[in-house]
């Protein structure tokens, strides 16, 4: 058939499909980039959390591994040794001086210090971290519930998520948009694998995998579980935080339900 | 086919038959968009670790494929792909190559195959994410009216003669010949092995080793991820899959090319076939 055609509209035909290629990738290109239809695509984020939230159910436990699962080099990810000099000294002094602030929707406001935190009852589970990026290893990890912490300062019936202020700096901005921070609902805040980690595979949490605790939240990928958590806050919304949607990720575009 | 009355009309005519029902036309078109995009952003975020492992974790020393690049022999950087434990320089394509700006960066597939087409994990994942629950809501819907309107039995199911005569099938197909009669008023043996496959067999599994990756949806069903041999195994499967797909896009659209593009490219559209008949009826009635 293409035999027939004649030369010119051959020609045509042939720097047709090419053509189309190149416009519809700079045409999706701009389409990556357009507001509305991000919000869009967005849509199906709404759509994943809504089934997931009925499929999954609120106490449903991710699996645990045994010792010998246990990854031999745990990949660190995004800050590895935060600049922020008043966390430089705290961890120079193996954060003996370092207390967890617990503020916000909240009837009785605490702090803890690290010492309070590991005379507390524990939870150890041994997890597998599953990074955005397609990564997975697995890691024991040893400490508090949150739903401890939550229960003795009691939340406001106003209180909807709960906030992680974190002591580094991902990215440098001028308007301090670049500190890292997450946030969770109440569901993952009072499950019972969420806890604050200040040990991984029986030694003290270190500096790359964000001493003096890190967040984990099992159910969710690595970057909505915070390293180096300074303050954790009771809110109603988390819009005035960073750029208002409700985590360092989650502003840069990534999904502030982050359970696929 | 009878010609018990109409002697007369054996001379070989053309009509158009009724091929492909309104359903099958609205779903093949959305499918298309979905693969285009599924493909595409699955890529972008393959980029962003173009390694795959067998597993639940990621053994980083040993990926069963990788894609990096590295310093050739005299310093300049090359691309590579490893495979098991072969590299090959993959330089321009995998591992290392120019995009849209002409610099060459190190990145797994190219960008010209990517959506976006810079690396920009996250809107790639906006991109997948929206077009799997259209993909699966467009199959779902398919599946369920091919299922009650007997598309499946009537269409897909290759019959008994079909599969005894396999081998002439195979043997026309390589020597590129392609019923134009009366036999072109049904989809072809292999034809209908290639579509049950892709329905039956490597979309449901690359939808669920897709499912097996989430954390959500291992902790609502753990076996799942287990029944795949681990996280890491289901992503690998999930690109395995991917490629199976891509496969069958290739062979798809060359048949498509190569039996008729016109004539194919009308029937998907508006539904008619043209087929060289001697049989006295004429075309189907939708």
């Amino acid at each position: 058939m293409i035999a027939k055609m004649r030369p010119t509209r051959r020609r045509f035909l042939q720097g047709l499909v090419p053509g189309i290629g190149a416009i519809s990738l700079a045409g999706c290109d701009n389409l990556s980039r357009s507001p509305f239809f991000r919000d869009i695509l967005a849509s199906a984020e709404n759509l994943t959390r809504t089934v997931q939230h009925a499929v999954i159910g609120e106490q449903a436990l991710a699996k645990e591994f045994t010792e010998a699962d246990i990854s031999p080099a745990f990949r660190a990810n995004g800050t590895t040794q935060p600049d922020d000099p008043d966390y430089m000294t705290l961890a120079q002094n193996n954060f003996a001086d370092w207390r967890l602030e617990v503020s916000g929707l909240v009837e009785n406001p605490a702090s803890f210090s690290l010492a309070e935190l590991r005379a507390m009852p524990s939870r150890t589970q041994i997890t597998r971290h599953d990074c955005v990026e397609g990564w997975s290893c697995i890691g024991k990890w040893k400490g508090v519930q949150l739903s401890r912490i939550l229960d003795q300062v009691k939340l406001k019936p106003e209180a909807r998520f709960v906030v992680f202020t974190c002591a580094d700096e991902l990215e440098q901005t001028l308007d301090g948009t670049g500190r890292y921070y997450e946030s969770h609902d109440l569901i993952n805040a009072f499950h019972p694998q969420t806890i604050l980690a200040y040990d991984m595979n029986d030694a003290a949490l270190t500096v790359p995998h964000g001493a003096p605790i890190r967040l984990r939240v099992e159910r969710q990928l690595g970057y909505k579980m915070a390293k180096y958590v300074m303050k954790i806050e009771a809110v109603e919304s988390f819009e005035s935080y960073g750029r208002g949607k409700g985590g360092f990720w989650p502003d840069r575009g990534y999904e502030w339900y982050a359970g696929i | 086919m009878s010609v018990s009355t109409t002697e007369l009309s054996v001379r070989p005519r053309r009509i158009l038959v009724y091929r492909h029902s309104v359903l099958t036309r609205i779903t093949h078109w959305i499918n298309v968009l979905c693969i285009l995009v599924l493909v595409m952003s699955g890529l972008q975020i393959f980029n962003a670790h173009p390694a795959l492992y067998f597993g639940q974790k990621s053994d980083f020393d040993k990926p069963a494929l990788a894609m990096r690049a590295v310093n050739g022999p005299d310093g300049a950087p090359i691309g590579v792909t490893t495979i098991g434990g072969a590299t090959f320089t993959t330089t321009g394509v995998l591992g290392l190559s120019a995009g849209s700006d002409g610099e060459l960066r190190q990145r797994g597939f190219p960008s010209w195959i990517t959506l976006p087409s810079y690396q920009d994990l996250s809107t790639g994942r906006r991109w997948h994410f929206f077009f799997a629950w259209l993909f699966v809501i467009n199959g779902a819907v398919y599946l369920i009216a091919s299922f009650l309107n007997g598309h499946v039995w009537r269409d897909l199911l290759p019959t008994g003669r079909q599969l005894r005569e396999i081998g002439k099938s195979i043997g026309e197909h390589l020597r590129l010949r392609f019923g134009h009669g009366d036999e072109a008023r049904n989809y072809n043996v292999l034809q209908k092995l290639a579509y049950i496959g892709v329905i039956f067999v490597v979309l449901p599994l690359l939808i669920l080793a897709g499912l097996a990756m989430s954390p959500g949806v291992d902790a609502a069903v753990p076996w799942l991820t287990t029944v795949f041999g681990g996280r890491q195994t289901a992503r690998t499967i999930h690109f395995i899959c991917a490629s199976l797909i891509v496969l069958f896009v290739l062979v798809h659209v060359i048949m498509v090319l190569i039996s008729g593009v016109w004539n194919n490219i009308r029937s998907m559209i508006t539904g008619r076939y043209a087929i060289v008949t001697t049989a006295g009826e004429t075309g189907d009635k939708p």
